[in-house]
């Protein structure tokens, strides 16, 4: 309860800030329309390429509203807010909680944004369940996000966090096959399936009844969860000098 | 004079408010805050050498002292913040980080600035959120005099804005004991003014208040108690009258051209005597002897002033003492 009225104000405050929403929300959109209009008529492995682009820009996108918490608790560190919080009685896990659920409204918008521009602009579809699916893999797979934006967020100041995380989203978008596949087989292939990135790309093409969802997709999200969870944490008593 | 007027209006304000206090007092709530031995270093710098401390509930005490003389390093450990090398702090019979968990402490940091893109109310709300019994948070805002400007974003205030802001923030959470590091840093002659008027109104709700800050006057005014630190350690408690009482004397300056500065200083109730220019300045033990055997003795004596010790003086003088002894 604590964390949900501490999020309000979380996601109130990103409302506020339009450029940062009007980017976080627009590129992904931006590079969604310009590339799935311009090969909407290409198929990749038997998938209209504006279906095969959406799950890898709803990743990419959410991946970037996910660890843009980070961002969030970089500068409240800086500004010396968190030491104020400190000082409340508000629970480390509550503050944590509210830049995930922040997060995950973030995400929220994102997909919504552009499932609607798939739909409306290039007539994708798929079924009720298909789209519920989908929609309900990709918020499980953003938890490692949700983490790395979490330890980002003590490890890194604000000056540097724009590279930090423009860059490493970036890396685990593109190695993650969000930008399309680099490899089917092959060692480059096998490397990519214990990124998480890989398996929110995969997320995202669930909508479609012949991709798979195995367990290894749960196992590979799970590790990187508690890893980055755990080295969070680490990262969080390192900075506040507690045990 | 006026200085004194004050700080009796806030002691009797704070003993009324702790006798209609409200609130349950437990015995685990008894002895406000005890600090003994308090040692912190950082690296070769001993920020803090073996402070000690006692508050009783209800009452409001300054923390002054010089920059680094290690009131942020204390009360940075009593709010949780910093560990102890060693000693130990207790707050209302818990240990810091339980009472501030139990939401009976509230503080103004010295250094922080507010989170973007909220209102000052949004802000305030946010806060009173995270406490178990908050005060209202209208109430808040007015007793720190923001509520003509509550709509306001938390990024378009001025420096003393963001102060009463983060002063309501202390307030919202209805704390038992209320730290305050160096409240005023940021405001003009009149801010402070206004704002040691809201503290009085804190106090006479009896609650515990503890302040640093080295201004001497705000010190002399407002607090019915003050610590005076130096060097990581505490060199004088009490109250005001007290602390003035220890640099024991009062003065008597006079225009008096050509004095015999020896005769002066021979006279009764006198300690020493000095000249600046026409005037002599007499320090005495006491001034009564020593007035009535200048009045006798000077004729040409004018302009007599008796000034009793300031503040400013027991500053200097003790902390200068504590400065000396560390060089020897």
């Amino acid at each position: 309860m604590i964390a949900i009225n501490y999020a309000r104000y979380d996601v109130i405050k990103t409302f506020r800030n339009r450029r940062f929403f009007i980017f976080a929300v627009g590129i992904p959109l931006i590079l969604y329309v310009i590339f799935a209009g311009a090969n909407r008529n290409v198929k990749i492995d038997g998938i209209p390429f504006p279906v095969y682009y959406l799950a890898g820009m709803a990743s990419f996108g959410t991946m970037n509203a996910s660890t843009s918490g980070g961002a969030v608790i970089s500068l409240e560190r800086a500004v010396g807010w968190t030491r104020q919080l400190r000082i409340t009685p508000l629970p480390v896990w509550a503050y944590m909680a509210s830049k995930v659920i922040r997060g995950y409204v973030m995400s929220g918008i994102t997909i919504v944004v552009l499932y609607a521009a798939a739909v409306l602009s290039f007539n994708v579809h798929f079924t009720a369940g298909g789209w519920l699916l989908m929609t309900g893999l990709i918020l499980v797979g953003l938890l490692p996000f949700m983490a790395l934006g979490i330890l980002l967020g003590h490890l890194v100041t604000p000056d540097t966090m724009g590279p930090a995380l423009g860059g490493l989203t970036a890396l685990f978008a593109i190695f993650g096959g969000a930008f399309g596949p680099l490899a089917t087989t092959g060692w480059f292939h096998d490397f990519a399936q214990v990124l998480p990135s890989y398996w929110l790309v995969q997320a995202g093409r669930a909508g479609l009844t012949h991709v798979s969802w195995p367990a290894e997709g749960w196992e590979v999200l799970a590790v990187w969860t508690l890893a980055l969870g755990r080295l969070a944490m680490i990262s969080y008593r390192r900075d506040t000098g507690k045990a | 004079m006026l200085c004194h007027v004050a700080s009796l209006a806030v002691m009797a304000a704070a003993a009324q408010g702790s006798s209609n206090a409200t609130r349950v007092v437990t015995p685990g709530d008894a002895g406000g805050v005890v600090i003994s031995g308090l040692r912190k270093s950082f690296g070769e710098v001993k920020a803090v050498q073996g402070v000690d401390i006692s508050i009783a509930p209800s009452s409001t005490v300054a923390l002054l002292g010089p920059n680094g003389a290690g009131k942020t390093t204390t009360i940075d450990m009593l709010l949780g913040l910093q560990s102890p090398d060693a000693g130990r702090i207790s707050v209302f019979g818990r240990t810091p980080t339980d009472a501030v968990k139990a939401g009976l402490v509230g503080g103004m940091l010295q250094v922080g600035s507010l989170v973007k893109d909220l209102t000052i109310r949004e802000l305030v709300k946010l806060v009173a959120g995270i406490y178990p019994k908050p005060l209202g948070v209208d109430e808040a805002l007015q007793i720190a005099g923001i509520a003509d400007i509550a709509e306001r974003r938390t990024n378009k205030l001025s420096g003393g804005q963001a102060q009463r802001v983060r002063f309501a923030i202390a307030l919202v959470a209805d704390p038992e004991l209320l730290v305050l590091d160096e409240p005023t840093a940021a405001l003009d002659v009149e801010g402070r003014r206004d704002f040691w008027a809201s503290m009085r109104a804190v106090a006479a709700r009896g609650k515990t208040v503890l302040f640093a800050t080295h201004y001497l006057e705000e010190a002399d005014a407002y607090a019915d108690r003050v610590v005076l630190m130096a060097r990581g350690k505490v060199v004088a408690d009490g109250t005001p009258a007290e602390i003035k009482a220890r640099v024991g004397s009062r003065t008597i300056t006079a225009t008096l051209p050509g004095a015999d500065l020896a005769a002066l200083g021979a006279l009764p109730g006198v300690s020493a005597a000095e000249a600046r220019g026409d005037d002599v300045i007499l320090r005495c033990t006491s001034s009564d002897s020593a007035l009535r055997a200048l009045l006798a003795g000077f004729a040409g004596a004018f302009n007599i002033e008796v000034r009793g010790g300031s503040l400013e003086e027991a500053f200097i003088e003790l902390t200068g003492a504590e400065e000396l002894a560390e060089a020897k």
